[in-house]
């Protein structure tokens, strides 16, 4: 039965709330107990941001992912402080244009994405968030890429629909994107 | 009906407008605020009343005026927010009126900060404002708990004409979680007999009020109050089991602790340890007889809060001091985590506290 805790990183205003959010609606879509915990308070107002997801077959216990299975990481910041609470085994994926380094941890599958880098060059720069996302759900299958555009519906909100297709094509680039 | 995903404020919200709330007076303060937004957002919407008041003294008197006049009326805060409030609770106590407060606690003492802790545990099941009286405390540990006991709260608050209180705490009022809304029910259809809703000179004059200068008066309505008291005693306790049923060691927590806790608890088990736990969902009144019941056959509790250990007090007179209490908490802000619990559950097993 899997039980995926997925910790997302960066400064305040990437997006990664927001592509949190796309993972518990797609999960919730899929039938699987879900849950979104985001830092709130200073953070939130251009400092460092991060969201707790748990997509899990049975019932989730505590929505603080301390250990994740699944780290993504914005910014340096956060592969400094995170990069030791992946468990052995897990998953980092790093916006390539923004995180020089390298992960240094030899026990975790690393993916560098230059995600900032594409999604400006495809003319979304304000969607680096979905295009790490995507290959997120490739390389993890942490979620299905079916039907994510139901998820990604219910997650934009009424007024911003039309940036439905942008936020899907960025998703794609990087489910598609090999290093 | 489908679930849908809402943060635990939200869900706060909108079960209260299917319980029939259609007034709401409050002030905003972090991390309780989506609750004042989405009130905002909807009442104007459904013919209700959102009024951010220039206070929370201010916006805890106007629910006193609504619930005077039958209806059901809500605020919610946080911490230094709520205790602001003190004085209109205890008057709505004093006048024997329903009302739904909710408390979405962060870290104190004074200002504090803004991250979760459940450290208003004493005021909340304690009094909290002056005089003897009891709120009924609800202590939601998900989403759906938020919107559920929230139109449990008005319900039981109606039934026993007793302020009710949420507490919850900065991660549940954050966190996202499915849920299902609870059904559009309308709870102003409770009859009020009591409520000052104009007599058409038809009746006698209702009058709500906590003044009685004659001390004998005064006697006999804290007595009455706590023969209601002594009802929701007996009739509304509120808890959940999990794996008691063979448990050595037993963690006693509400609300995220809960949460935490079930975690250390798959942990334990995975290496041996019969571990249990009782999550009150009622705090006031308190799952005394569980918790007496338990203690005949545990080696002994471990109390697991974010305080410096407040319903642990609770847990020493449910089972008369028969076994031994330890604490696992952290404050300011900070949750424990389930290593942290694990590790309270073993020495609780080893004999080490």
């Amino acid at each position: 039965m899997a039980y995926t805790q997925i910790l997302i990183a960066g400064f305040g205003g990437q997006g990664v709330l927001f592509a949190g959010k796309v993972l518990a609606y797609k999960g919730l879509t899929e039938n699987k107990q879900i849950s979104w915990l985001p830092s709130y308070g200073p953070e939130m107002r251009g400092g460092t941001a991060n969201c707790s997801v748990i997509v899990s077959d049975t019932p989730v216990g505590s929505p603080i992912v301390s250990e994740p299975d699944i780290l993504i990481v914005m910014n340096l910041p956060s592969l400094d402080k995170y990069e030791n609470a992946v468990v052995k085994g897990g998953y980092v994926f790093a916006d390539s244009t923004l995180i020089e380094r390298k992960v240094e941890r030899k026990d975790v599958k690393a993916f560098y994405i230059p995600a900032t880098k594409m999604a400006r060059e495809l003319g979304v720069p304000t969607l680096a968030n979905m295009i790490l996302l995507g290959k997120v759900i490739k390389e993890t299958g942490a979620v299905s890429i079916d039907g994510l555009k139901d998820a990604l519906v219910k997650t934009v909100s009424a007024k911003h629909q039309d940036l439905v297709e942008a936020n899907l094509k960025a998703i794609e680039a990087g489910y598609r994107y090999e290093e | 009906m489908a679930k849908v995903l809402m943060k635990g404020n939200e869900a706060v919200a909108e079960a209260a407008i299917r319980s029939g709330c259609r007034h709401y007076f409050g002030y905003p303060i972090t991390p309780q605020t989506e609750i004042a937004a989405y009130m905002a957002k909807r009442m104007p919407k459904i013919g209700g009343t959102f009024l951010q008041a220039e206070s929370e003294i201010s916006a805890i008197n106007m629910v006193y005026g609504v619930s005077s006049a039958g209806r059901r009326v809500m605020t919610s805060s946080s911490s230094p927010g709520v205790s602001l409030k003190q004085e209109g609770i205890s008057y709505l106590a004093g006048s024997d009126l329903p009302a739904l407060v909710v408390n979405v606690q962060r870290g104190g003492p004074g200002l504090g900060g803004i991250q979760p802790s459940q450290s208003d545990y004493f005021q909340a099941t304690k009094g909290g404002g002056h005089g003897d009286y009891h709120l009924i405390v609800l202590a939601p540990a998900s989403v759906q708990e938020m919107a559920d006991l929230t139109a449990k709260a008005f319900d039981l608050s109606d039934k026993y004409r007793m302020p009710a209180m949420l507490l919850a705490d900065g991660t549940i009022g954050q966190m996202m979680e499915p849920v299902e809304l609870p059904p559009e029910t309308d709870g102003n259809a409770v009859e009020k007999p009591w409520a000052v809703t104009g007599t058409e000179n038809k009746r006698e004059h209702n009058i709500i009020n906590s003044l009685y200068l004659v001390p004998e008066q005064l006697e006999v309505k804290n007595l009455e109050r706590y023969e209601r008291y002594k009802t929701v005693e007996q009739n509304e306790v509120m808890f959940e089991e999990y794996m008691t049923e063979d448990c050595d060691v037993c963690v006693v927590a509400f609300g995220i602790a809960a949460r935490v806790s079930k975690n250390a608890i798959t942990a334990a088990r995975a290496k041996g340890i019969k571990a249990g736990l009782i999550r009150p969902i009622t705090l006031w009144p308190f799952p005394k007889d569980i918790i007496a019941k338990t203690a005949e056959r545990v080696k002994g509790f471990v109390s697991v809060e974010l305080s410096m250990g407040q319903m642990i007090d609770d847990i020493r007179l449910a089972e008369s001091c028969k076994k031994p209490v330890a604490l696992c908490s952290r404050v300011g802000g900070m949750i424990p985590s389930p290593d942290e619990v694990l590790k309270a559950v073993e020495d609780m097993e080893g004999g080490k506290f």
